[in-house]
């Protein structure tokens, strides 16, 4: 069955009504609705196609149509699609029903929506901020608004964020953050303990809050890659190629081979540097120091490749529309390939000393379950998800590079640390054979730098598997060839709260533990 | 443990001198990081009684500053055998080293972790983006920088700053100071 078949079953067998249904690129499709609507279609797709919410943005359209319009978005692996659910709500009656009792994965966005724009979602769960924090920021001003003015504010209404509470003899809240007891960013995580296991955590972020959503629009497309690329700073390489394929996409640029294996052999090295980086860390939250020294070097070793390869240590600056300032000649493909063949071999002692120690093996086996089931509600993404047993991974379910050099996915069942570090061992070793696989493709001279005069109006979605999982960038550039609007989503977003639920019923010292095994970004999160 | 200490004797010291030649900045640094760092501890030594203990707060960043100092502290910088030394709580700290464009949610911690350091104490910024605000300075959630804040005593330019440029510029400001 076809998505057109599949669309046509969605009108006759659940009388769902379209408005407008638009294809646009090969893998995005645009089903617009009427705003009572809205609710029931999301529901139906979200059912059929066994997918959380990817997306759910707003955007401000008041100017143009009076109107807010929301969309809400789907992945279907089988169709190898994105389903674009988009509805508009007049600007004078901003209110819609929320998913999120049916949908549970689409709670945070719309908690993001309505602290941005000022739409409430009526019988929401939860309808506190959640980044610009009741303490400094007044309520009735919406920063994504494009009428909103960046002026200091002395009034601000006292008010208090509401922890969940939990009651009974015995219960002990253990407060911890913002500045915590490493070189870490801030975040709160408020324990309820009962004698030593926990019995709730809840994760109060925002403390990294900038505004960079805001920040992107009115700017010129190419100066804004690096802002993408300082979004998380871990994943800067997977930020920016996904905001240069919305872009590409838009303006109807079609990416050779050649372009699509040098991209990704950065953004294998990327993913191993910080897998690496957190089997170390893994190692250290348990006491185990050698094998994290081991890994610190590792890491060291691939910035300092990454250095040599393209002048950055974090892969900056390497991205540009159209094309990418990595070119390997004969010189650098060597000096890759013997690194590759040192770290490969790093790995594998480490790897060795982990995994036969029997105290390590002892804190992380069944510490830490997040179940499948949990991972799927809470739409838990990418590195995380296989952890817990779901296949996802855009490498493999959209067809590109990583498809024609039969990419294998890892897969895990049991949701535990043990299973997300051994995830990160079994990707170390496949990106090592991919890149080795993607050196050889030839390398064609044909991609040009895209010039300001080739800039399109329109939108499209740029999405990315980075090595949490899936980064995506819904992107509008206007008619001057400016950013209208730049939606993000970090795959941080979606897995902290998976994070939250996989320690219940463990004990507060394995935390760091569980935290480390998801390696979560909180600049990512908090934009 | 046989595995682990075969290991150990095989990979041998990698702290040794880095070979700047091969990551091709020859020009910029003439410095290794052993005479840099050797200059470091006897400095160190001098003013701070042989160690110089650092917290470390994050006001915003993207992360990759936190990344290269905790690059500092690998076996192949290893800022620790220096005398410098990164510490888990405020009250044990001599200094303050804040990156990011103070978020307006931080701004309150950030206050409260510098009230909670005993005196003397002094703040040391790192990375572009705790100067003034950097790429996010027009932002509307950040207060542009740390010195609206606290008094800043020294800045690590960079976005983010090498390991060892983060070395370098401490030892220059401490030299001065």
């Amino acid at each position: 069955m076809d998505y057109k078949t599949f669309l046509q079953e969605l009108q006759d067998r659940h009388a769902l009504i379209f408005l407008s249904v638009a294809e646009n690129y090969n893998d995005e499709i645009y089903l617009s609705v009427r705003s009572d609507d809205f609710k029931k279609t999301c529901v139906c797709l979200h059912k059929l196609l066994h997918s959380p919410v990817a997306v759910f943005f707003a955007q401000d359209s008041r100017r143009e149509k009076n109107a807010f319009v929301i969309y809400c978005t789907f992945m279907s692996a089988k169709y190898k699609k994105w389903f674009f659910v988009s509805t508009e709500i007049a600007a004078d009656k901003a209110i819609l029903d929320s998913l999120a009792r049916e949908i549970y994965s689409s709670s945070l966005f719309e908690r993001e929506v309505r602290e941005m724009f000022g739409i409430e979602f009526s019988g929401s769960p939860d309808a506190r901020s959640l980044r610009l924090h009741e303490e400094v920021w007044p309520r009735r001003s919406f920063p994504l608004r494009k009428d909103f003015q960046n002026k200091p504010t002395k009034d601000i209404e006292k008010a208090e964020y509401n922890f969940n509470k939990v009651d009974g003899e015995g219960i002990l809240e253990v407060p911890v953050g913002p500045v915590h007891a490493g070189i870490i960013a801030p975040g709160h995580f408020r324990f309820s303990v009962a004698g030593e296991p926990i019995i709730n955590l809840e994760i109060r972020l925002g403390f990294k809050h900038k505004g960079i959503e805001k920040l992107f629009e009115g700017k010129n497309v190419f100066e804004a890659i690096k802002i993408s690329e300082r979004i998380s700073g871990d994943s800067s390489f997977a930020h920016s190629l996904a905001y240069t394929q919305a872009i590409e996409k838009i303006c109807g640029i079609i990416v050779t081979e050649s372009l699509s294996a040098q991209r990704a052999i950065c953004l294998e090295l990327e993913r191993m540097y910080n897998h690496a980086n957190d089997m170390g860390g893994i190692a250290l939250d348990v006491g185990f120091s050698f094998p994290a020294a081991l890994a610190s070097l590792i890491k060291e070793e691939i910035l300092q490749l990454n250095e040599k390869l393209t002048g950055s240590r974090f892969l900056r600056g390497v991205n540009e529309v159209g094309t990418t300032r990595l070119k390997l000649d004969e010189g650098k493909k060597k000096v890759l390939l013997a690194a590759l063949k040192k770290i490969s071999k790093d790995f594998g002692e480490i790897k060795k000393i982990l995994l036969s120690s029997a105290s390590f093996m002892d804190r992380v086996d069944g510490t830490g379950v997040l179940k499948k089931k949990t991972a799927e509600d809470f739409g838990v993404v990418g590195l995380a998800a296989r952890a817990s047993g779901i296949a996802a991974d855009l490498r493999k379910d959209f067809s590109g590079i990583y498809t024609q050099f039969n990419f294998n996915p890892a897969k895990e069942a049991t949701g535990d640390v043990l299973a997300r570090l051994n995830i990160r061992i079994f990707e170390v070793e496949e990106s090592i054979r991919l890149i080795e696989e993607f050196i050889n493709i030839h390398h064609t001279a044909s991609d040009k730098r895209l010039t300001q005069p080739e800039l399109k109006e329109g939108f499209a979605l740029g999405y990315v598997e980075a090595w949490r999982g899936p980064v995506l960038y819904w992107i509008k550039i206007d008619e001057n060839g400016l950013i209208e609007r730049c939606k993000v989503v970090d795959p941080s977003f979606h897995n902290w709260q998976g994070l939250s639920y996989c320690v219940l019923g463990d004990i507060i010292p394995d935390f760091p533990l569980c935290n480390k095994s998801f390696d979560l970004s909180y600049s990512g999160n908090d934009l | 443990m046989l595995h682990i200490i075969k290991n150990r004797l095989l990979k041998g010291i990698v702290t040794t001198p880095i070979d700047l030649k091969s990551l091709g900045k020859e020009n910029l640094v003439d410095w290794r990081v052993e005479t840099v760092g050797l200059e470091l501890k006897k400095i160190i030594r001098k003013k701070f009684c042989r160690s110089l203990h650092i917290r470390e707060v994050d006001t915003g960043s993207c992360g990759a500053c936190e990344s290269e100092i905790i690059a500092t502290t690998n076996p192949f910088y290893d800022i620790q055998r220096f005398g410098i030394n990164f510490v888990a709580s405020p009250r044990h700290a001599d200094a303050l080293l804040v990156t990011g464009p103070v978020s307006k949610n931080m701004a309150l911690a950030l206050k409260k972790t510098y009230d909670a350091m005993p005196e003397p104490k002094f703040v040391i910024t790192l990375g572009d983006c705790a100067l003034n605000g950097g790429i996010f300075k027009d932002a509307y959630y950040v207060e542009k920088g740390v010195k609206n804040i606290l008094p800043v005593a020294c800045h690590v330019p960079g976005c983010p700053p090498e390991p060892f440029e983060i070395i370098q510029a401490l030892l220059a400001f401490l030299k001065k100071s």
